[in-house]
């Protein structure tokens, strides 16, 4: 067949609309939240003091560490999804807001004894924190990988990863609601290990699904 | 940016509103254009040039199915410039020839080359020939007859609004044959 011939059928399917890749990502960030807080809901539920607890600096600190990862994480996200999205910038994107988690656990160091330190770190639910942020992340997981596969990374596994990343934080998003301990140091310790997982196991899919 | 980038901007823009005659005349001006891209390409990876031409196609397909990745505020020509050498890098691998291909080198070339005259190509005739047998009579109306989808509808007894629906998934799967490279 020769090119012309292909661009006129081409040319005819203009005519089948398509939506911008952003907004595609805005629908599954918004479907993804609403599973995960479906899911919370009707798992481990919000925790019973959500009110006096969005009054306390290391609760409110706890929710804007997770949603700068998570704004950050877009960000990359939508780089990615573009094929000329180069990923230092995306790099660069998903890593700054993790200070606030930083400026969050100095604040912390600075107003806490040290000798609370280390129950602090540790807390009360480490277990059910590490299970729960997994689980709450696998369908905000599946709904971004669905909507990446109508993107073109330059690198699928990178744009896996990023994917893996906003899910993560999602499910921490999630997750934050419901857990008692809101210190910055068992933030850190205990949320960083499953965002990451979810992390490298987006960059695994990435790598297999994401290939245009 | 020069005019042509820009009016080519505005073709894809007027193309993401359904207007067929700017897309037709963007895809026109880019396929010369990266042509002689995918032509320099698979020569200095040692590949003979014969089957540039599928790589051409692929990469129109390509940037028709991933349009929604160009953002209308951005310029177009770095997004297309993308999209090909991800095309042409996966079309050189298929082949087994080296993939190095330095950026700079595509955006020196990708406006100007306009010397070539538009090929035939085997592997999208083979992926035609393995749509489903409706989806091909579609596709061959459409490209080779030029055809529009309200005559093909009357052709084929099936609605204007079918038609579009078929051909839409037709090219999606010339495109996932083309690029498994089993055409």
């Amino acid at each position: 067949m020769k090119t012309e011939d292909l661009i006129n059928a081409i040319a005819q399917d203009a005519a089948a609309r398509t939506m911008p890749m952003s907004w595609r990502l805005i629908f599954a960030v918004g479907g993804g939240c609403v599973l995960a807080a479906l899911a919370l809901v009707a798992t481990i539920g919000v925790r019973p003091d959500i009110w006096s607890a969005l009054g306390t600096w290391r609760f409110d600190a706890k929710l804007l560490s997770v949603v700068a990862v998570l704004a950050g994480a877009w960000g990359a996200v939508r780089h990615l999804s573009r094929p000329q999205g180069d990923s230092r910038s995306a790099l660069f994107s998903a890593a700054l807001p993790m200070l606030v988690a930083v400026v969050a656990i100095a604040a912390e160091l600075l107003s806490a004894p040290v000798a609370t330190w280390g129950q602090r770190a540790i807390g009360s639910n480490a277990k059910l924190c590490l299970v729960a942020i997994l689980g709450l992340s696998l369908a905000p997981l599946a709904v971004l990988l669905a909507t990446m596969r109508a993107g073109a990374p330059r690198s699928p596994s990178l744009a896996g990863g990023a994917i893996g990343l906003l899910a993560g934080a999602i499910g921490a998003l999630f997750y934050a609601i419901h857990c008692p301990d809101d210190s910055p140091l068992f933030v850190a310790l205990w949320y960083t290990p499953p965002i990451a997982v979810m992390a490298a196991t987006g960059a695994v899919l990435g790598n297999r699904m994401l290939r245009w | 940016m020069n005019e042509q980038e820009l009016q080519w901007a505005d073709l894809m823009r007027a193309a993401n509103r359904g207007d067929t005659d700017a897309y037709r005349h963007l895809m026109a001006a880019i396929a010369p254009a990266l042509r002689g891209f995918a032509r320099r390409a698979f020569a200095r990876s040692g590949l003979g040039v014969d089957e540039v031409e599928d790589a051409v196609q692929e990469t129109l397909l390509a940037l028709h199915l991933k349009r929604h990745t160009w953002d209308e505020r951005q310029p177009l020509v770095p997004w297309v410039k993308a999209i090909a050498r991800n095309k042409v890098i996966d079309a050189l691998r298929r082949r087994g020839g080296s993939t190095h291909i330095p950026l700079d080198e595509l955006s020196d070339t990708l406006a100007d080359d306009r010397n070539s005259d538009s090929g035939q190509a085997a592997d999208i005739a083979n992926a035609v020939s393995h749509l489903k047998e409706r989806d091909r009579q579609i596709v061959v109306a459409m490209s080779i007859e030029g055809a529009s989808a309200r005559d093909v509808a009357q052709r084929l007894a099936m609605s204007e609004g079918a038609v579009r629906v078929a051909l839409h998934r037709a090219l999606k799967a010339l495109a996932k044959t083309l690029g498994s490279g089993t055409a």
